[in-house]
């Protein structure tokens, strides 16, 4: 099931790449593999947030959706404090399962909601994971908006995150 | 033995109205994702913050306010020795305020060549203290200690209006460290100017050193504050004067205390 969710995604990717004159932020996150007694995958938040540190724009929310679980979520601290708290979760094409180790790929459209919505400015990325019994980290990656030239930006999690990579293209 | 005796000999002469040890309350949480839930707090009087080793605060005067000012009812409040604790359910989202607030007229007057003393609320005043009490000393004692804890989004904390407290600008419960924070004081309701405010980090009984910020306010009472570190803090501001609000007293001595929780950035 998994490995087919990825091979459509892969194929949708491919797609809407090919696609020409549609603008779009790519992001990959890596969730590293930790060798811990205790493992729980992460919860994390993406999001983009302009030069007030308030949330312009919420990207993707991974939590433990089964059960009620949500009474964990202000420990993605950042997330939480400067917008996380006003979202009444779950959001359809926001939040999602939590996810394992590895490389994960999002795709936005810059002509779509929530991107959008963006007015033209300097802004940054944030990725926050953090994890049960485990620690808290947040990754920032600075852009502009609108996308006028292709800009990459990476940053690199020490603990909870790994390598994040963001590309724009317009 | 002779020791303890000195002691209580100490206590009786020590003015009732000096809080020797650090009043203080303690939350479980300060953040909650949503209603429905419950926190717990304890209270104490000790110098260790926020390690209860002296005694339990009384909480006859604890008063709780959701969102609105609207009070809502502790449950399971008891008092031990070292602490009182009780439990909070949170059944609508906003800030809840915690307090511990009185408002006391303590008397002391000769009587038959012996010290007599008072200790009250200002409407019994009348009917413990003689008319013609001899060398009759009042003073009016006003405190309030508090924490606060949010549910959801933080909701506007309205001031009281009476003795000193704290006006957030920055919200208590939006607290990170290495970030300014701006709080106003207010005493009967109007800036309170060059008050000096000590802000203390709990675990002092894991350190040497006090570490304790020392603050005065400016012309409209504001106090910026950056947060060295996370953790929790006792904040600590007291102001003597003779503008008692009680009438027939002149002294007064208003203290506020707050606990804050400051998370990592």
């Amino acid at each position: 099931m998994m490995r087919m969710c990825r091979f459509f995604a892969a194929a949708l990717l491919a797609t809407t790449a090919g696609a020409a004159g549609a603008a779009d932020l790519t992001l990959n996150v890596e969730i590293p593999n930790l060798p811990v007694a205790e493992y729980h995958r992460p919860y994390v938040a993406i999001w983009v947030e302009d030069g007030t540190q308030a949330i312009a724009a919420h990207l993707a929310l991974w939590y433990q959706v089964r059960g009620d679980h949500t009474k964990w979520l202000p420990d993605l601290r950042q997330w939480w404090r400067r917008g996380g708290r006003d979202v009444k979760v779950p959001v359809d094409g926001l939040t999602g399962a939590t996810r394992p180790a590895g490389q994960h790929i999002l795709k936005f459209d810059a002509a779509a909601e929530p991107l959008s919505k963006l007015k033209p400015g300097r802004y940054e990325l944030v990725v926050e994971a953090v994890r049960e019994v485990g620690g808290r980290e947040a990754v920032r990656i600075p852009f502009e908006w609108p996308i006028k030239a292709a800009q990459k930006g990476a940053a690199q999690g020490k603990t909870e995150l790994g390598a994040v990579a963001l590309t724009l293209n317009p | 033995m002779k020791y303890a005796k000195i002691a209580v000999a100490l206590l009786v002469i020590a003015p009732a109205a000096s809080f020797a040890a650090r009043a203080w309350l303690l939350p479980s949480q300060t953040i909650v994702a949503r209603n429905g839930g419950w926190v717990t707090f304890d209270a104490a009087n000790s110098d260790d913050l926020f390690s209860f080793n002296q005694g339990a605060m009384p909480v006859d005067s604890l008063s709780v306010n959701g969102v609105d000012g609207a009070p809502v009812a502790p449950q399971n409040v008891a008092r031990g020795k070292t602490r009182s604790s009780f439990d909070l359910e949170l059944r609508a989202p906003g800030t809840y305020r915690v307090a511990i607030a009185g408002d006391m007229v303590m008397a002391r007057w000769e009587e038959g060549g012996k010290q007599k003393r008072w200790r009250g609320t200002p409407a019994e005043m009348a009917a413990n203290i003689p008319a013609n009490a001899a060398r009759l000393e009042l003073e009016q004692v006003q405190r309030r200690v508090e924490t606060f804890v949010t549910v959801g989004s933080p909701s506007d904390v309205k001031p009281v209006g009476a003795g000193l407290e704290l006006v957030p600008v920055r919200h208590p419960n939006d607290l990170y460290a290495g970030e300014a924070a701006r709080f106003r004081f207010l005493l009967d309701g109007k800036p309170a100017r060059d008050l000096p405010v000590e802000i203390i980090a709990g675990g002092t009984r894991y350190r040497d050193a006090p570490a304790a910020v020392e603050l005065k306010t400016d012309a409209d009472g504001m106090i910026t504050v950056t947060w060295p570190a996370t953790g929790l803090y006792w904040l600590d501001a007291e102001v003597k004067d003779e503008n008692a609000t009680v009438p027939g007293v002149k002294k007064r001595t208003s203290a506020y205390n707050a606990t804050l929780e400051v998370l990592p950035q």
